[in-house]
């Protein structure tokens, strides 16, 4: 069962780049620039998933309930509503997109 | 040094709150796993031993998307390596010795280091009492949560119908808006955005956010200027 191996892998690997904060010497990962570059890979990576996970649908690019939702998640991300009520927003404004008979 | 009481249960407070709300969105997450194939028992292992939202909502969000099971791997991996930076931090506050180091290392997530940062810089009690408070209460609520959602995913069946891939694209976005604050990173954001959509109709699923991965890194490490006061020969000297 192959994704039963990704999935051991995947968490193995996070677990180790974890403890690798506590055994690689400072030097190598207290320099500024490496710093910098690995905070902005962490935005690179969720703006690019933001993007595949509200247009793609396969390798296509579509637009469908998910930009009601990610607009409506944006909204309340300006009004400062916590992390689950943004959640839940997008859920629910899919839902009823789709229960209106769009995307 | 103060070694205050108030500060360590005013912290250890901090750290059960801070446990509940994250407990909330690990039912999110069970949901969506099991939405995106993953079994039950696949969703808790990741929540067990991956032990890290971001990437674990990445790692769900690439299989789902029909990525392969390698892509799903690194997206993941490239998204824990902000763990290691906090371990880094971590490491000096907390001293942990021994077989201590790898349960402090598990623990080591954005909820518990924010937390133990939060804490007055002069009351390490307080800083202590924050981080191993706040990691060991989102570890128990995420992995109850994730379990609950999980099932509750099992029973919803199409999850398109509940909204739940509107879900994920939220979710994302709510973890990616509070790290937009600086210019650079709202720079960041706008390319690796850009080359997600270009790539999406070229490459295999998952492919795509490596690919915006890969470029940010590149336009991060020649973006970054160093601090005025910090002379160019001091900073490249070899580690």
């Amino acid at each position: 069962m192959s994704l039963w191996l990704w999935v051991l892998v995947a968490a193995l690997a996070c677990l180790a780049i974890k403890l690798a904060g506590y055994l690689v010497p400072t030097e190598v990962l207290d320099n500024p620039r490496v710093s910098h570059t690995a905070a902005m890979v962490t935005c690179g990576l969720l703006a690019a998933l933001v993007v595949s996970q509200t247009f793609a649908s396969g390798s296509a690019l579509v637009v469908d309930a998910r930009l009601v939702a990610i607009a409506v998640a944006a909204l309340a991300l300006l009004l400062r509503a916590p992390f689950i009520v943004v959640v839940v927003l997008g859920a629910v404004s899919a839902a009823l997109v789709r229960a209106l008979g769009w995307g | 040094m103060s070694r205050s009481a108030p500060g360590v249960r005013s912290a250890v407070r901090q750290g059960v709150s801070v446990g509940l709300a994250t407990g909330a969105y690990g039912i999110s997450f069970g949901a969506l796993s099991v939405a995106a194939g993953l079994d039950v028992w696949q969703t808790c292992v990741l929540s067990l031993l991956m032990f890290t939202g971001g990437s674990q909502f990445a790692f769900i969000g690439v299989i789902g998307a029909g990525g392969a099971g390698a892509a799903a791997t690194a997206t993941a991996a490239l998204l824990g390596v902000r763990n290691s930076l906090y371990g880094l931090q971590m490491a000096s506050l907390l001293r942990p010795r021994g077989r201590w180091k790898p349960a402090a290392a598990h623990l080591t997530i954005d909820e518990s280091t924010a937390v133990a940062l939060a804490q007055p810089a002069d009351d390490l009690p307080a800083r202590r009492a924050g981080f191993w408070a706040t990691g060991l209460a989102v570890f128990g609520f995420w992995n109850l949560a994730t379990l609950g959602g999980a099932l509750l995913g099992d029973v919803l069946g199409d999850p398109a119908r509940w909204g739940l891939d509107g879900a994920a694209a939220a979710a994302f976005l709510a973890l990616l808006w509070p790290r937009l604050a600086r210019r650079q990173a709202q720079a960041i954001g706008v390319v690796a955005a850009l080359v997600a959509a270009i790539t999406i109709p070229l490459v295999p699923a998952g492919i795509p956010v490596l690919a915006a991965a890969a470029v940010t890194a590149v336009v991060a490490w020649f973006q970054y200027r160093e601090p005025p006061h910090v002379r160019a020969d001091e900073q490249e000297a070899p580690a």
